[in-house]
Parts: C-alpha cells; structure tokens; sequence
C-alpha cells in the first residue's frame, strides 16, 4: 500500500492511437535555414539604430571633422593626399566597429538564452557562429563604401587601384576583429559587452597609430605590440610607403591570437554540457 | 548515453529514461539532482513532471533534449538518442524564459524558426495553433511573459514535434493567461502528440494531464493516472500524542503492522499517520495504547503531495516511515 509501488498507467486516457500521428518532415536544407536566418540578420541589423549610428554614421563623420582641416586637401601622401589617408583609416575604424560588435553579439544572444534554444533545432553552432559574422561583414561592407563615398566626394584624392585596394584591405581586415569581439564577448559575458568594447577600440585605434601617424618617438615601438598596427600599416600600404615586416606579423599573430582563442571559447561554450 | 536495451520492439515508447542520474559538481562534493530515474512515456499520452522547485524536473528535461549528458543511465526519445531526435524534429520544448531574440517580430520568430527546420511558407497556422495570430507584428520585446510563453509553444509547434516538452510553462502568468495557454496546448494535444510538462503546480497536473509522476529530490515517488495519485490523497490523517518515548516507538511498531495504515510520521510527541480507514486507527489507539489528544483530519491532494515529497533534509523533525521513497 506505500506509494513507492508504482501506479502502472496502462491507458493514454486520451484515447488516441499511438502511433497514428504522421507529421510530413521535409528534408532539412542548410541553404534555406542560412538564407533565412542572414536575411533576419540583417533586417536586424538595419533596424537596430544604435549599431547603425556607430557603424555608418559616426566613421564618415569622424572624417568630415578630421580629414578635411588645413591643407590635408593638398598635402600628399604617397598615392594620394592626407585626406585619403585619413579617409582610409576611418574606413577600417568603422568596419572594424561593425566586426567587433557582430562577434560580440553571440555573447549577447548567449546570454538572452537564443544560442540554447538554436540548440533545439538543427542549425549546427558553428553555422550560426558563421550568419553571424557573414551578416556583421555585409554591414562592415556598407560602412567602409559610405566612408570612402563620402571622402571621395569632398575631396580625397588616390589612384583608383588605392581606392579598391584600401576598402578591400580594410574590409577583409576587419574580420580579424569580429574574432576579437567573439572572443571578448565569451570573456566578459555582458548584455552591454559593447559599451566597454567601444572605448577600448578608440584606444587602440589611437595607440596603434590609426587615427594619428606614430611618428619615430618612443610610442613608435610600443605602438607594434597593438592589435590595430598591423591592420593600419596594411590598409594604408596602397598609399605608398614600405610595409615592414614587424605589420605583417603583427596582423598574423593577433589574428592567430584571437581566432584560436574565439574557436576555443566557442568549443567549450557547446560542449558545456 | 549507450543504449542498452534490448526488449524494445515497435512502437518504441515516446520517451525512454533508464537509471538516469545528473550529478553537477559543487565545492561540497557532487550535487546529485537526478538520482536513478526510470520512466516509459507511451506515444499518446500527456503527462505531468510534478514536483518541488529543485526536484530534479529541469536537470531531467536538459537531459531529454541533448542540452546536458546525463552522469549515467540512458534517454531515448522515439529509441533515438536525444540529439537525433531534435536533428529530425522528432521533440521540440517550451523553456521556461529566455530563449527569444527581442527586436525581431513575432511572426519573424516563428518563420525564422521554421526556415531552421526546413520549412518554407507564411508561420500563420503556428500562430493561430497558439493564439497569437494577432501578434504576428509585435515585436517580440513588447510582448507580455504569456504571449512570449505562447510564442515559444508556436516556435515548438513548427516541426511538427511527436513529443512536446514544456518546463513549468506557466511561471509568471496571470491565471488569464495561464488558462489560454492550457487551452492551446490541450487542443494540439488532443490530435495525439505526446506532452510531458513539467509543473509544480498541483492544480496543473490534475487538470490538464491524464499521467503523473511525481518526483522529489531527483526520484520518482509516485506514478499513476491522475485519478489514481489523487485516489493516494484520499486518505486522512490521524494524530495522537504519547508522551513517553519508548511507549511511542512500541505504539509505532504496532500501527506498522496495521494492514490499513500508509504511513507514520513522528512529530515531536505526536504520532501522525495516514490511513484510508482512520476508525480502525482512531479505535486501536484509543483502545489499546496510552495515546491521548487524538485528532483526525482529511487529507487533501495539497497534502498528498507534501507527503510524498517531503524528505528527511526537509525536517529534522519529521521522519516518514514507509510511504515515501
């Protein structure tokens, strides 16, 4: 009579028969869940104000106020003038933005639950990982075209292999930043994990010689050890000038850096369980 | 996760759970929260998960959808393994918060969750399964915590799931809400799908399930039909004091040896036990013991359910002979 013994339920009670439901399961086609899922990707991303002010606003503006002062106009910088050189550095601050805050949102749809309830379909981790990027490298694209839109248009002067070359550069480059925001983002797990990323790229940008040339001081040595170096000598190289070795390992080790170390926070994160 | 059956012929149950066990690791030693659970779900049927917060309910749902492996024992679902299973869209869950991505609408969830499973087309039927129709361009934030629990049961609804899992479903919403929700869920229950939910609402589990199990610090304490775990409910409770402790533990060993007696509980100096016949308690205590001050007192389900639920840890005071585990 105790109630450990168990009750066998021996009916449904629901009278219906096992077994008789037939749902029609379609083939599950990865191209149509990733087309679907880029394409809500970005209507987010157009919807989302405050991301599209620090991505396409802020980059143009920011040349309008430092690119076109003095004789910057006039003043030649390799291939082309100060002000193009300017233009370009805008263009990968605003790209690099738009990567960073794409990687760092995976911590934030972590965070709000999204990533454990993709877990209950068959989207694979690593594809959502991959919308995900693809969509902040297509709002990365808008941003470096409407920076180097607007140089051209008041004033800055390259030839035209600079111009594709420099957008290219700074748009590809950037994608070693949506690793740092996916990594960062796994780091410090915050809604808001870019209200500190922000603050810390303008810091970086500054001290890796992006907005201002290093010149031969001091800083000029530490500034190498920066994340941005190697991505400011790089996407200035078609303006003329040599590209030192020190750039180019600096863009491979920091990319290495932060690939390995979003894979492997990324890995950990789905085998959590 | 090894299966290790080899009696399943079809149809294999709807869900499988064999010695399951998920222990979490913690500075005191491993915290076992689910503690050698075995249960057969048949396809069909809509049962309820009942128990206390921190009965094992969640830890076993985790493990049901692949979301966490279990420290030993092994889930099949349709006699797939978990992950399978959600690959094929075989099971599909309610969470009980999060899980929805804010800036997006409500029709755009669903049609984004569909596309995930391989489906093309407008996510309207969905939304009219689960009531929110009307919803279709809100956007998912501006949403009350009852329509986002009915948009989580939309976004379950897409592939068709055989077995529907949802956990405690109904957590923040106002009894409007919570009825609406019910009724969703009952009518796409009633084309067969199979429903487990988990709840520690007790009116719940009456009303809406046609099984429950009833599971207390990560075990099963009691299986059966709705009627039948309320029949267990139907008992009362007699109490009497008998002052001197060797009398009463005397007195104990006699009333266990009654063929109408549940259970024994010591309070203090008091004796409760429940019974479905307290005259023959009340008569023997009364007649062949030293005990006093006696009280009969009908139990209801409430009470069942603490009952079967209540653990050692809970009261130092309480020790249950018999019935429960």
């Amino acid at each position: 009579m105790s109630a450990t013994t168990p009750i066998t339920a021996s009916t449904s009670g629901t009278g219906t028969t096992p077994g008789a439901r037939t749902a029609v399961r379609p083939p599950i086609r990865t191209s149509t869940a990733v087309r679907t899922y880029l394409a809500v990707e970005l209507r987010r991303a157009l919807r989302n104000r405050r991301n599209l002010i620090f991505s396409v606003v802020m980059p143009p503006v920011f040349f309008l106020i430092f690119g076109l002062q003095g004789g910057y106009q006039t003043q030649s910088a390799g291939n082309g003038n100060v002000t193009a050189w300017i233009a370009v550095s805008m263009a990968l601050y605003g790209a690099m933005v738009t990567a960073t805050g794409g990687g760092a949102s995976v911590s934030v749809e972590r965070a709000q639950g999204w990533t454990r309830q993709l877990r209950l379909t068959p989207l694979r981790p690593a594809v959502y990982v991959a919308v995900k990027l693809a969509s902040a490298m297509a709002l990365g694209a808008v941003s470096v075209l409407v920076t180097l839109v607007v140089a051209g248009a008041t004033g800055a002067q390259m030839t035209l292999g600079a111009w594709i070359l420099c957008a290219l550069l700074a748009w590809v480059g950037s994608l070693v930043f949506a690793a740092f925001g996916l990594f960062m983002g796994y780091l410090l797990p915050a809604e808001n994990v870019m209200q500190i990323l922000g603050p810390v790229l303008a810091l970086l940008s500054f001290g890796g010689g992006l907005f201002v040339p290093l010149g031969d001081g001091w800083w000029a040595s530490v500034a190498q050890f920066f994340p941005t170096y190697g991505l400011a000598e790089l996407v200035h190289a078609p303006l003329g000038g040599d590209l030192g070795v020190a750039a180019v390992l600096n863009v491979v080790a920091w990319a290495a850096i932060f690939f390995v170390g979003a894979a492997w926070r990324f890995r950990k994160d789905t085998a959590r369980v | 996760m090894t299966s290790t059956s080899t009696t399943t012929s079809p149809p294999p149950s709807a869900l499988s759970l064999r010695g399951l066990r998920k222990e979490f690791p913690s500075p005191a030693g491993p915290v076992r929260a689910v503690d050698g659970i075995d249960l057969e779900i048949a396809p069909g049927e809509v049962v309820a998960f009942l128990g206390p917060n921190g009965a094992g309910k969640t830890s076993t749902i985790d493990m049901v959808l692949g979301l966490s492996a279990p420290t030993s024992g092994a889930v099949q679902v349709f006699g797939a393994e978990p992950a399978d299973a959600i690959a094929a869209g075989r099971v599909a869950a309610v969470m009980q918060t999060g899980g929805l991505l804010r800036d997006i609408t409500v029709g755009e969830t669903v049609a984004l969750t569909a596309a995930l499973f391989g489906r093309t087309g407008s996510p309207a039927p969905y939304l009219e399964r689960a009531g929110i129709a009307d919803l279709a361009d809100r956007m998912v934030g501006k949403c009350s915590g009852g329509q986002q629990q009915r948009l989580r049961f939309a976004m379950a609804l897409v592939s068709e799931p055989d077995l529907l899992l949802l956990d405690e479903p109904t957590t923040g919403m106002d009894v409007e809400g919570r009825r609406e929700f019910w009724a969703a869920i009952r009518a796409d229950a009633a084309a067969g799908r199979t429903v487990v939910f988990a709840t520690h609402y007790l009116e719940e589990a009456d009303t809406y399930a046609d099984r429950v199990v009833l599971v207390s610090q990560g075990r099963v304490v009691a299986d059966g039909s709705t009627a039948e775990v309320r029949s267990l409910a139907s008992g009362r409770t007699v109490s009497a004091r008998i002052d001197d402790d060797g009398e009463r533990a005397a007195v104990a060993a006699r009333l266990r040896d009654l063929p109408v007696v549940d259970a024994i509980d010591h309070r203090g100096a008091r004796l409760v036990v429940r019974t479905p016949d307290s005259d023959v308690v009340a008569r023997f205590l009364l007649t062949q013991t030293p005990a006093c001050d006696l009280e009969v007192a009908s139990e209801n389900l409430e009470d069942a359910f603490v009952a079967l639920t209540a653990t050692a840890s809970t009261s130092s005071a309480t020790r249950t002979d018999g019935a429960t585990r």
